[in-house]
């Protein structure tokens, strides 16, 4: 199943601005997704990520900027001739509607026959795997299914853009990580391009094609999830995506010198001189080392993973190690640290 | 053991189960006992008298004042509701029309009688003012006692009580249905039609049967206003009760109250039914 004959189309922000009275809700957003690419949108809550995607729905108006939709400033154009698709946070489905009347809803509008519309209904529902339930009321679905039937219901008249504000936020941990694999499934089945809106960054990072980060109303990064980790464009994006220790480094040449005489990559976009080296907590490796300088303060086995505490020079450092190593280590004991290799992003102290 | 922990929690309502019984079964029974009964044995004569063209032609008139003060009151009270749905919660409109609202519904009897004679009425300020400035008679034969005056006189009631009883079903009606259907491709009067409308049908449907219910069992403002004849039922009971000129008609003022009992419990019934579906969507 293709998006019609349309074929997808690509998404642009260009320099959004939204004031509520003196909140800036954007301040200079600015964004390009490509055709057929699904992106989320992360940040803290107050970000500004719900209003993008309202101005998108052509649900709010920016204060200056436009949003192109295959090249076209679509600012004028009223929500019900955008042909977006939208996934609320929860509750949106039409209450008297069954599942199938609910997703043959924008076909209806379409002037589709009562016949194809059923059908098509049918095919949506089976698409998110709940065409036996296609007689359901609302009321009747658990708030996984409805959130299929909504999905469903704005693919349903193969939109442009389908756009998704939070969907899973109202869902319990398991219900929630099935899910969002079932939606970026269904999304590459479809190919249509996405916008998602998420603070959840495990979710952002497991089915986006890239990553937009923002920070109070404007875009610290977009890319993807594995570059973002790795290569974190901002203090913000580092420490917002992922964990992170800080450890004061020396910066010079592309080099940042940590832990006395280690010496790493710095990532573009640090500072030189003495500063505080962002450190992932699975980059550091811990040996047992009656001379070493640190001590463990606290293990906590997480499965395949534990967490352990160190002291160094009366800071506290993460380290993420393999429970199978961990083994080694007790509690108290002295031990050195090693950094990999890997950049790192070297902020003011 | 068993069977008397299962009774304490009946305790805590026996107080309301007393209340019931004292206000609302014991008359209850008192008046169907009586409907039936003449002189102390069983009579059908005054459930025959309900027949007669004077009970029949208070039915109706009933009916007639009911509904149609049901359909303004609850026409213009489901607009003015929606109005103020859209205003914000804390807006001093939204507040304003509640609170004048709450007291209007609740007024009724003497007073409100008064105010309407006061102003409309033979002598009234009004009826006086556009008599005098534009020959105007507003007065006319004296409508405003009749069945059309009180039609006017209970939208007052009316119109205040739909806002009430209606507004929680405007409130019910969720932003994101309104945007999921222009998302959807929904003009205004689409998502009206077909997402509004259905919606709020119920509670509409419903909300005028409280009306009627209303309005059929209002007594004071009627009695105050009409002094001569007895073209609705309450007065009809009334009457009955006070005849000097026939006496003994206290069995029948009982037949008429069950008539009255009977249309009410049917209209309430079908209230609920109605007000069970809207809550289920709206929950
Ligand atoms: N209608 C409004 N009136 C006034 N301020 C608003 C309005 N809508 C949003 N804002 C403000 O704009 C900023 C961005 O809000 P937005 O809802 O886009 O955040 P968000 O990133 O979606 O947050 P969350 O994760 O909590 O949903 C916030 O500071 C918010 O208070
Ligand atoms: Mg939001």
């Amino acid at each position: 199943m293709s998006t019609s004959g349309k074929g997808p189309v690509g998404v642009e922000f260009v320099d959004l601005h939204r004031h509520f009275g003196t909140v800036r809700g954007l301040d200079g957003l600015s964004l390009a997704i490509e055709p057929g690419e699904l992106v989320c949108l992360l940040g803290p809550s107050g970000c500004g990520k719900t209003t993008a995607l309202r101005i998108v729905a052509g649900l709010d108006h920016p204060t200056s900027g436009e949003v192109l939709v295959g090249g076209k400033d679509v600012t004028g154009v009223p929500t019900n001739k955008r042909d977006m698709g939208m996934v609320f946070q929860a509750y949106s489905l039409f209450p008297h509607l069954s599942a199938a009347d609910n997703v043959a809803f924008g076909l209806k509008l379409r002037g589709l026959g009562a016949r194809e519309r059923r059908k098509r209904a049918y095919e949506m529902l089976e698409l998110v795997g709940l065409s036996v339930h296609a007689d359901r009321y609302p009321h009747q679905l658990s708030g996984g299914q409805q959130q299929r039937v909504a999905l469903a219901r704005a693919l349903a008249f193969q939109p442009s853009v389908l756009l998704l504000d939070e969907p899973l936020s109202a869902l319990d941990a398991k219900v929630r990580v099935q899910l969002r694999d079932e939606i970026r499934r269904v999304q590459l089945e479809v190919g249509t391009t996405t916008l998602f809106v998420t603070h959840d960054q495990e979710e952002a990072l497991a089915i986006s094609d890239r990553v937009g980060v923002m920070n109070a109303g404007r875009l610290e990064q977009l890319a993807a999830p594995a570059e973002l980790y790795s290569s974190p464009a901002s203090q913000f994006v580092a420490e917002f995506v992922g964990l992170t220790n800080r450890v004061p480094a020396q910066a010079r040449d592309g080099r940042a010198i940590v832990l006395g005489d280690q010496e790493v990559p710095a990532l573009a976009g640090s500072v030189a001189g003495d500063g505080l080296a962002l450190i992932r907590p699975e980059a550091i490796a811990v040996e047992p080392d009656e001379q070493g300088t640190a001590t463990v303060t606290q293990l906590s086995f997480r499965g395949p993973i534990t967490q352990v505490h160190c002291e160094l020079g009366g800071s506290e450092l993460l380290v993420q190690m393999a429970s199978a190593e961990a083994q080694q280590l007790t509690l108290g004991g002295r031990v050195r640290l090693v950094i990999a290799p890997a950049p790192v992003l070297v902020v003011p102290a | 053991m068993r069977r008397t922990r299962s009774l304490v929690p009946l305790v805590g309502v026996l107080p309301f189960l007393a209340y019931l019984a004292v206000f609302l079964l014991i008359p209850t029974v008192v008046v169907i006992v009586g409907a039936f009964t003449e002189n102390g044995t069983f009579d059908l004569g005054n459930i025959r008298a309900l027949s007669n063209s004077a009970t029949v032609d208070a039915l109706r008139n009933s009916v007639v004042l009911s509904g149609s003060t049901a359909l303004i009151g609850g026409v213009l009270g489901a607009l003015l509701a929606t109005v103020i749905a859209s205003a914000p919660e804390r807006s001093l409109l939204r507040r304003a029309v509640l609170a004048l609202s709450g007291s209007l519904a609740q007024t009724g009897g003497v007073s409100l009688a008064f105010a309407w004679m006061a102003t409309i009425g033979g002598t009234g300020t009004l009826t006086v003012l556009l008599q005098k400035a534009l020959s105007v008679d507003i007065y006319g034969s004296g409508w405003l006692y009749t069945l059309h005056g009180l039609i006017l006189v209970y939208c007052y009631f009316q119109i205040p009580l739909m806002v009430i009883v209606f507004l929680p079903a405007v409130d019910g009606l969720r932003a994101q249905w309104r945007e999921a259907a222009e998302t959807l491709g929904a003009s205004r009067l689409q998502y009206l039609t077909q997402v509004a409308g259905p919606l709020l049908l119920p509670a509409f449907l419903g909300s005028l049967l409280l009306l009627f219910a209303n309005a059929f069992a209002a007594y004071a403002t009627a009695a105050a206003l009409v002094s001569q004849g007895s073209p609705i039922l309450p007065l009809m009971i009334r009457a009955a009760l006070t005849s000097e000129i026939v006496l003994g008609q206290q069995h029948l003022a009982y037949a008429i109250a069950l008539e009255m009992i009977v249309v009410v419990a049917l209209v309430m019934t079908a209230y609920a039914l109605l007000l069970r579906r809207s809550s289920r969507w709206m929950r």
